[in-house]
Formats: structure tokens, C-alpha cells, sequence
């Protein structure tokens, strides 16, 4: 009928959108409102989205369990990885400015690598949240019809 | 070069081991993780306090940043104490949950229960060794999200809502404690301890700094249970996996108590702000009344984990007594409790543990006979029975010897009555147990319990000859304990 | 007692005690959560508020500003906000497992079914 088609095709149009802009808020940090925590919640939101219309089975296909829960602990592993790569490096515990060849790039370079793993463990969580909760739910589960 | 990175070291090596545990999904492969994870951390701990035995206090920075800017790590005698509190009993915890873990809780959660239990205790190593008040916020929401977790993997269905209650109790104290901070960081414009206890003593006056004592002290004693507080806790030690009712009853509370005596003492400069606030009146009264009422209501439980859980309430109170008297015997008394209690109920429980994984209850009424089927942990049991009441030669004695002097040191011989008669009513629920087990007749069908499996045995021993050991010669605890009081109330660290 | 001028502070302690309201007194536990939420919020507000400087633009590096509002609050709220999902996450995933042990999840039919079991 006209209001699923409605729904499928702007979705197929906002989805990609959605998790692009995510990205230009997790990167964006530096200069603007965004990071990790915030772009994780608005990717993740492009999967629950999809989920709503199409049904965690299909979500799942898409997210399988298995790579979601690596992102939730590779996220932290690369957070406290850097840490441990500036203590190895001769700084202390995430000490920035010894991961390149100057400080400013240092930092620079540390905050962006712990936002990516703060924005994937946040993602993560989000998608593995609402698949859990959502497949709870037999009508959310089968998604619009 | 290690060395110098130990503070920092204390705490992510948990923090990393638990998010591999979960990619482990193996629960065999996870416990044996934890088990060379939590000998580490261990490991660490005692190296830290050798070097403040040896060197004072450590600072160490994090990412770089100097002091009042950046968050700091601070290790003094307090800290460093506390520390192998909870790491030893974080490690003697591991061996025995390999046994006791497989049995109640379900086999495809395991390795999840593991990631927990490292997250935990990461959270409360976090706690202890930083000296920053927001990064205490943070690393006091992680141990308690991972506590609520934990206890709700229980078999019992009332360990949901036990959870859920500890859920609510504790975010509510998590609040009240960033409110406390949000308040001070007002007055001061500054979040970390030691500068906080430079600055406060000028704005000594201000309302502002009044009510954020009032709202850290009610945040804290939600997480310690202090009387009336405590209503998450007997329902959340009971119907917990035993593993974890000996984790969180030997560290959780014991951690809150740490966290009191530093903002009392180190940020807000200890005798100096009772005369402006009564908060030590305030905490010597619910004390009193957490370590009579509490044994009262335990004479009376049947599920003795129920009862030694109201028996922790009272004896935080002994805790909170010595923090309240203010002076260095009493603070020493208590501090030093704090290692003989996580002792004391570590035996305890793990003893529980061993008999609900033999006879499948913990009621009093199942511990009918087992005097002579389980001697071992029995044995273990009556000696740490003997250490709640205060028996000579057993660590309870020593905290109460001195908890008793510094009290009488300020002459207020009603307290010291008053753990006389608490350390009594001790006396009337450790009979309770240890006549179920040596007097009744062992029921029909009961033939085939034996003794509880090594692996849950040898902790259960360690700790009970720590309770003898550290009774018979308590040098070792109260200089250390000593030290630290002298360091708080003589000033900031 | 400058009412008007600290009108932020009258926000924070009317959330506050909604929130807290909300948490003792309903019956259904997610109510309770969500009131648990609510008085979290109440504090965030107190915090950024709070960093609120006379004349500051936002914290974040621009041409030509020279005064900018206090970043630590919002950096400290911030985190406090995940740590708030968080605990809300956990909670209904307990109240999801309640009403699966349970068949309620209001605390007056729970606690009656508890009280039946020793």
C-alpha cells in the first residue's frame, strides 16, 4: 500500500545519510558540537530504523551479533590501546603528545583515535540495546507489513 | 620503568581484561583470564604500598596534564591499604568461582559474569586509587553498574527485583554525590582532592560548602547501607551468586567507607568542619544504631546469608563509628576494620558458597549436622563466627580493642558500651549457626554430602588463618592503619 | 534574596523533586526509571548552568570571541548523561526480565508474590 511505499523509499534514501552524518559529527569534534558519544547514538539510530521497517530478522542480517559485540569491546580496547601505546612510547598514560612527531599532532592524532573507539563501542551498544529489546516484541519484531 | 606507571597500571589492566573476556565467550577460558588478571592486579597493589611504605605518597598524572588540571592518581597509606584489600580478595574470589559459579549461574553466561566481575573490579580500583571527585563519579558508576549486573545473574527470581532495588538506591546515591561535587566545584572552581583541601578552609563558611557535605555524606551512605539507608543490601547478598555476595561484601561497602573517610577527612579537613556541620554526631548516632539494630533484626532471619548480610550493616557501623570519633585511635580502629571485616565475611560467605553448592539451601535448617560432614568449612565458619563476636586471638578483636580505646578517649563511655553489647547480640546469631551445624542430628537422605570441592576450600582457608594470623600479631595491619590515620588527621596528604 | 536573577536554580529544584517524587512514589517500575531520569536531569542542568559565564559565547574556538563559557561543566555533564543511559539501559533490561519471572511490573503485585515464597 502507498504508506509502506512512502516509508520504504525515503528510508532506502535517509539511511545512507543518516550514517554519513554520523560520521561528520564523530570527526567534527575537534571544531564543533560532536564526538564520539554523540555520533554513535546517530548511527546506531540509522540501524534501528531499519529495524523498525523491515524487521530485526532483517536487521540482523545486516548486524550480525557477532561483529556488534566485537565493535562493543574493540571500541574499548582501542581507547585504553592508545593509553597504553603513550606509555610505551615513554609518555604517561594517555599522554597524546608523544603518539607523533610533534605535540600538537599528537594530540591531535590521540583524540581522534579514542573518539572512533568511543563512537564504535557507543554504536555498538545501541544496536545490541534495541535488537535485544525490540526482539523481545513480536510486532516489532516482524517490522511493518 | 614499570614502576612508575603502577598507579595507572592498578586500574586498566582489569579495565582492557574484561572486554577480552567477552570476546572469549569461552567460560573456561575466561575464568583462567581473570584468575592471571587478578593475581596481577594484586601483584600491583602490594607493590604500591611497599613504595609508600618506603617512598609516601605517589602522584601520578594522567595523559600529562599537571595537577589541579588534569585528573591525578594519588597513592597514600590509606589509598594504598585499601587497595590490596580489594585486590586480595578480588583474587581469592576467582579460584573460589570456578566451582561455585558453574552451579549457579547458567553455563552460556559465565564468561559474561567474568567480564562483569572484572569491570567491577576495575570500577572499585578506580575508586580507590584516584584523587579526582568527578573520575571517582565515573569509576563509582562502573562498579556499580557491574554490581547490579552481577547480582542479578542470581538463580532466584528475587534477585531480579534485589537488583533493581540496588539499581534505584544506588543511581540515587550516584546523584547526591555529583550534586555534593557540583557544589563544591561552585565554590571552589576545582575538582581535584588535595587542591579542593587547600581551598575549602577559606569557604568554610559558605552555605554552599555546608550543603555539599550534607548531600556527599547521604550519597555515600547510600552506597555504604548505613542505617536507614541500607535497604538494597540484605536482599541483594542474599539471593546473589555466593561468588559475588563475597566480592561485594568484602569490597563494595569497604571502598564506600574509604570514599567517606577521604572527603570527611582529606577534602573537607576532618575535625576542622564538624565544628561547622555536625556530620560526626550525625554518623556516631546512625553507626550506634546501624550495629545494634542490624545484629537484632540478623538473630531473627532464617536464610543465614540473609543473616550475615544484616550482620555486614552492623559492622559497617563499627566503621563509620571510628570514622566518626575523630580522633587517630578511632579513625585507626576503624580503618583497620576495614581489613578485618573484608576478611572476616570473605570466610564467611565463601563458607556459605561451599555449603549451598553441597547441600543446594542455605537455610538454617539444612545446616543441620554439617558440623560432621564438612569439617573444613565449618571450621572456617566458626572462626570467622568468632571474629564477628570479638573473641581474643581473632582480627574482630582488634578493631574492637581499639574502636573501644579511642572512644573512651574522648570519654564517651555510653559508645563503648555499645559495642560491647552489639559485639554480644554477635554472639547470639554465630550460636544460632554453630549449634544448627554441631548439635542438631544430621536429617535422613543426607549421607552423601561431603566436604566442598578444594578449589572453593583453599580460599575459604587462606582467609579464615588471615583472620587468626592477623589477630594473633595485628603489628602489621595497625601500623599501616596507623599511619594513614595520622596522615588524615594530621592534615591533607 | 535575588529570586528572579537565580531562576535556574528554582528549575533545577523543582526537576529534582519530580524526579524524586516520581521514583518513591509510583508503583510501576519503569515510572520508577523514568523519575529516576527525570531527577537526572535536574542535575545536569545545575551543572551547566552553572558554567553559564556573563557574556560567554559557547566553548567552543571562534575568530574574534574572547570570552567563552566554562567547557568543564558541560564536559563533566557530558559524561554523566552516558552514565544516565546507561543505568536507564540496565534498568528496563531488569524490568524486561521481572515481568518474564514475575508476569507484573508493578511493585505492590511483586512484593505480594514474594512475600508468598519463604
Amino acid at each position: 500500500m502507498k504508506r509502506k511505499a512512502i516509508l520504504r523509499v525515503t528510508s532506502k534514501l535517509l539511511i545512507p545519510l543518516i550514517m554519513l552524518f554520523a560520521l561528520y559529527v564523530q570527526f567534527h569534534g575537534d571544531f564543533g558540537p560532536g564526538g564520539g558519544f554523540q555520533a554513535g547514538v546517530i548511527f546506531a539510530s540509522a540501524f534501528i530504523l531499519y529495524a523498525l521497517l523491515f524487521g530485526v530478522a532483517n536487521a540482523r542480517r545486516v548486524a550480525p551479533a557477532g561483529v556488534v559485540r566485537a565493535g562493543l569491546a574493540f571500541g574499548v580496547l582501542l581507547y585504553a590501546g592508545v593509553g597504553v601505546a603513550a606509555l610505551l612510547l615513554g609518555g604517561n598514560y594517555l599522554d597524546y603528545s608523544v603518539l607523533a612527531h610533534d605535540p600538537v599532532h599528537g594530540q591531535e592524532l590521540g583524540i581522534s583515535l579514542i573518539e572512533f573507539g568511543v563512537g564504535t563501542t557507543v554504536a555498538s551498544a545501541m544496536i545490541t540495546i534495541f535488537f535485544i529489546f525490540a526482539g523481545q516484541d513480536p510486532e516489532i519484531g516482524r517490522g511493518e507489513r | 620503568m614499570i614502576s612508575v606507571h603502577l598507579p595507572v597500571l592498578q586500574v586498566v589492566v582489569p579495565l582492557m581484561a574484561a572486554p577480552t573476556c567477552m570476546i572469549l565467550r569461552n567460560g573456561k577460558a575466561a575464568w583462567v583470564l581473570a584468575l592471571v588478571i587478578t593475581w596481577a592486579a594484586f601483584a600491583v597493589a602490594l607493590s604500591l604500598l611497599l613504595q609508600v611504605i618506603h617512598g609516601g605518597p605517589i602522584s601520578y598524572a594522567i595523559g600529562g596534564w599537571a595537577a589541579p588540571w588534569g585528573i591525578e592518581y594519588r597513592v597514600d597509606m590509606l589509598n594504598a591499604f585499601v587497595l590490596v584489600i580489594v585486590t586480595s580478595i578480588g583474587s581469592l574470589v576467582v579460584p573460589f568461582a570456578r566451582a561455585s559459579v558453574e552451579r549457579e549461574v547458567a553455563s552460556d553466561r559465565i564468561y559474561l559474569f567474568y567480564t562483569m566481575y572484572l569491570l567491577c573490579l576495575a570500577g572499585l580500583l578506580g575508586i580507590t586509587i584516584t584523587g579526582d571527585a568527578f573520575n571517582l563519579f565515573v569509576f563509582l558508576e562502573i562498579s556499580s553498574l557491574s554490581s547490579y549486573v552481577l547480582i542479578s545473574l542470581g538463580r532466584d527470581r528475587r534477585a531480579l527485583t534485589a537488583s533493581f532495588r540496588y539499581l534505584i538506591m544506588g543511581t540515587i546515591g550516584a546523584t547526591f554525590y555529583i550534586i555534593g561535587v557540583g557544589m563544591m566545584y561552585m565554590a571552589t572552581g576545582t575538582l581535584n582532592m588535595a587542591d579542593l583541601a587547600a581551598r575549602l578552609p577559606a569557604m568554610a563558611d559558605s552555605r554552599t560548602v555546608h550543603m555539599a557535605l550534607a548531600f556527599l555524606t547521604v550519597g555515600i551512605s547510600l552506597k555504604l547501607a548505613l542505617f536507614p539507608l541500607h535497604l538494597w543490601l540484605p536482599n541483594a547478598y542474599a539471593f546473589a551468586p555466593t561468588a559475588v555476595t563475597v566480592f561485594l561484601a568484602a569490597t563494595a561497602t569497604k571502598v564506600a567507607v574509604y570514599v567517606m573517610i577521604r572527603i570527611v577527612y582529606t577534602v573537607f579537613g576532618g575535625p576542622a568542619i564538624f565544628e561547622q556541620v555536625p556530620i560526626d554526631k550525625v554518623l556516631m548516632g546512625l553507626g550506634m544504631l546501624s550495629m545494634i539494630g542490624a545484629s537484632l533484626v540478623a538473630v531473627f532471619q532464617d536464610n543465614v546469608k540473609r543473616l550475615l548480610a544484616y550482620s555486614s550493616l552492623s559492622q559497617i557501623g563499627y566503621m563509620i563509628l571510628g570514622l566518626s570519633l575523630a580522633n587517630v585511635t578511632g579513625l585507626a580502629g576503624g580503618i583497620v576494620h576495614i581489613f578485618n571485616h573484608a576478611m572476616m565475611k570473605g570466610a564467611l560467605f565463601m563458607a556459605m558458597g561451599c555449603i549451598f553448592y553441597r547441600v543446594g539451601s542455605v537455610q538454617i535448617d539444612a545446616l543441620a549436622g554439617l558440623g560432621r560432614r564438612m569439617p573444613f568449612t565449618m571450621a572456617g565458619v566458626v572462626v570467622g563466627g568468632l571474629s564477628l563476636v570479638g573473641a581474643p586471638l581473632t582480627v574482630g578483636f582488634v578493631s574492637k580493642w581499639y574502636l573501644i580505646q579511642g572512644a573512651l578517649d574522648r570519654g564517651l563511655w555510653p559508645v563503648a558500651l555499645v559495642i560491647l553489647v552489639s559485639g554480644l547480640l554477635a554472639l547470639v546469631y554465630v550460636w544460632r549457626i554453630v549449634e544448627a551445624a554441631y548439635f542438631r542430628p544430621s536429617p535422613d537422605g543426607a549421607s552423601e554430602i561431603q566436604e566442598a570441592p578444594l578449589s572453593m576450600l583453599i580460599p575459604l582457608g587462606v582467609l579464615s588463618v588471615t583472620c587468626i594470623v592477623f589477630g594473633i600479631d595485628a603489628t602489621a595491619t595497625m601500623d599501616v592503619a596507623f599511619a594513614a590515620a595520622r596522615a588524615l588527621i594530621g592534615g591533607a596528604p | 534574596m535575588d529570586v528572579p536573577g537565580l531562576y535556574n536554580y528554582w528549575i533545577v529544584v523543582v526537576l529534582m523533586m519530580i524526579g524524586f517524587y516520581v521514583v518513591i512514589a509510583q508503583g510501576n517500575l519503569v515510572k520508577k526509571i523514568f523519575g529516576l531520569n527525570i531527577f537526572q536531569v535536574g542535575v545536569f542542568v545545575f551543572y551547566i548552568s552553572m558554567g553559564k559565564v556573563d557574556g560567554g559565547t559557547a566553548p567552543i574556538l571562534e575568530e574574534g570571541f574572547k570570552v567563552y563559557t566554562n567547557p568543564i561543566p558541560s564536559v563533566l555533564i557530558l559524561t554523566a548523561i552516558v552514565v544516565g543511559i546507561a543505568t536507564m539501559a540496565l534498568g528496563l533490561a531488569l524490568v524486561v526480565r521481572i515481568r518474564e519471572a514475575y508476569g507484573t511490573i508493578e511493585e505492590d503485585e511483586i512484593e505480594k508474590q514474594e512475600g508468598e515464597v519463604p
